[in-house]
């Protein structure tokens, strides 16, 4: 089977890469430690740990008494996760109407566009403690602390795919709109049968970078919230003790960066079983 | 001949375009009768694609009226009294070949079943059975233009324009394709009003052939095609068809006397 064949080769493509940069981590870290170089930054065990320490400080406990580090990380990962899920679906949700409004009104995206634009331009640590202020109390219990890390992050995922969906539902071929028209076709028709699926390629580049925003999102909305069942309170906790425990941190980014992959995975399948388009216009 | 009568009428149709102040389009007056095949020709920027687009209101005319099947155009067009073809197929690339043909008839609101059967019927007229489920992608362009033609004859709409349909294909594709619109057209009997370039395409498929002038836009004359109704391969060697398209040639170079000589190579 030529398909599982070319799989194979792809898996021991990725594996060769992952060790090749493990590779390039420690001779770099050796390097620079036998000639004692200061620059960019003094090579230790604290500044780079070996790969090998913070493999095995996955299968450790971080503090005595405790579960191995790995599942706490995993039980942490579920809960930002989640966070990150929903506030994906949120922003994507919100981002999508928002575009498919202003698309069809000069004016509103006039009035509207230039401050969603600027409210992007304030971070969103600075917004998370009104967010959390403003939601939590009208959360029912289930919902309490995590529902509005999930709004936070949703503040970083509606806006690319806002701008994207916008751009993408102009950019309907003039001659098919033409064709529609010849159609009589109603707004609502055009809209679903030409406009929104000329849109999904440029929809779905706008939720790839929504679906790594939504992570980072939710990992700094934990911050203002005082949530400690997340990934982002294990990262301030473990900042503490990084010039004794670094390689706890590293572990710890691992994991938060294995999450935004995972999401970003999950939206290339999606958008491969939904966007049937010519292989030179898939974006 | 009476409003009532023509497929389409056209009535002193001027377009005149702000930007730069171009006349598209002067003093156009022509009737085309049910069932007749027409083609407009002339060189670029006379207006025939201009002229295309106000009989299908997809723009509206300056001045003048156009009357489609006795009602005026905006009424045929919401009616979906016709059809179009436009020189690129104008396929969803999100649709398969099948699904390309069947957008009219959803449009129409046709249910699922009647959908299915007018498709299959149509991918067999064009000769694309088995191509149903392909996307256009996969298809060569003469294949698009076939399916885009099935789209838009499947509703059987009286009257089809067509804007220079085959005028992105190679000449053994598009003389294949014209022998196969004219097979289509003598069964369905729609009325077809035809741009392009091409003088021996327009006078191998018409009935009549209309000849414009550029700059403004407008009819420098129309030639009867007296061929016999049913055209082959051989037509192309009859000594008639030489003879009109001399005829066609010389109306044009008459009238094109102050076209660029760039303009002119492009009509020989």
């Amino acid at each position: 089977m030529p398909s599982l064949a070319r799989e194979l080769r792809r898996a021991a493509a990725v594996v060769l890469l992952l060790l090749g940069l493990v590779g390039f981590w420690e001779l770099y870290r050796w390097i620079w430690s036998s000639a004692g170089w200061s620059w960019p930054f003094t090579v230790d065990s604290t500044s780079m740990p070996h790969v090998w320490t913070i493999l095995k400080a996955f299968g450790q406990p971080a503090q005595v008494n405790q579960p191995a580090l790995i599942n706490i990380l995993l039980h942490k990962a579920l809960f930002t996760g989640k966070e990150a899920a929903v506030g994906f679906a949120i922003g994507a949700v919100i981002g999508f109407a928002l575009g498919v409004l202003l698309v069809h009104s000069q004016l509103l995206q006039r009035g509207f566009l230039p401050y969603l634009v600027a409210s992007q331009t304030i971070p969103i640590l600075a917004i998370a403690p009104m967010v959390v202020v403003w939601v939590n109390p009208k959360l029912p219990s289930s919902l309490q602390g995590w529902g509005a890390v999930a709004v936070i992050a949703s503040y970083l995922t509606f806006f690319p795919v806002l701008i994207n969906t916008l751009r993408g539902l102009q950019s309907a071929d003039a001659r098919a709109l033409e064709l529609m028209r010849t159609y009589a076709a109603s707004r609502w028709a055009v809209l679903w049968k030409l406009r929104v699926p000329a849109s999904l390629p440029y929809v779905f580049a706008a939720l790839k970078l929504a679906a790594t925003a939504s992570v980072v999102g939710a990992i700094i909305g934990e911050l203002p919230s005082g949530l400690q069942s997340g990934l982002g309170g294990a990262i301030i906790n473990f900042n503490q003790y990084y010039s004794i425990e670094p390689q706890e941190l590293w572990a710890t980014n691992i994991i938060a960066a294995l999450v935004g992959i995972l999401f970003f995975v999950i939206v290339l399948v999606t958008e491969h079983m939904v966007v049937r388009r010519a292989p030179e216009n898939v974006a | 001949m009476s409003e009532q009568q023509s497929a389409v009428s056209i009535r002193n149709v001027t377009k005149t375009f702000p930007q730069g102040n171009v006349t598209a389009l002067q003093d156009i007056d022509l009737d085309l009768r049910p069932g007749e095949f027409v083609s407009l020709i002339g060189p670029s920027g006379c207006g025939k694609s201009t002229l295309l687009r106000v009989i299908g209101d997809l723009i509206q005319p300056t001045s003048g009226t156009v009357t489609v099947n006795g009602k005026p155009a905006r009424q045929a067009r919401i009616d979906r009294d016709y059809g179009i073809v436009f020189q690129d197929a104008v396929l969803f690339d999100w649709r398969t070949v099948s699904k390309n043909i069947s957008l009219p008839l959803e449009m129409l609101g046709w249910d699922r079943e009647k959908r299915k059967a007018r498709v299959a019927e149509m991918l067999d007229l064009v000769e694309l059975k088995g191509f149903g489920d392909h996307f256009p992608w996969q298809l060569s362009g003469g294949m698009q233009q076939r399916a885009s033609i099935a789209r838009a004859f499947a509703f059987e709409p009286a009257l089809l324009l067509m804007d220079e349909p085959f005028g992105a294909l190679d000449e053994m594709t598009r003389e294949r394709l014209n022998l196969e619109l004219l097979s289509i057209w003598q069964r369905l009997r729609s009325t077809v009003v035809f741009v392009t370039h091409s003088i021996s395409e327009a006078v191998f498929l018409s009935s009549r052939v209309v000849v414009m002038s550029p700059r403004p836009g407008r009819i420098a004359g129309i030639v009867d095609i007296d061929l016999p109704d049913t055209r082959s391969v051989e037509t192309r060697e009859d000594p008639r068809f030489f003879a009109l398209v001399t005829e066609v040639r010389e109306l044009l170079r008459k009238r094109g006397e102050h076209l660029l000589p760039e303009e002119e190579q492009q009509l020989l």
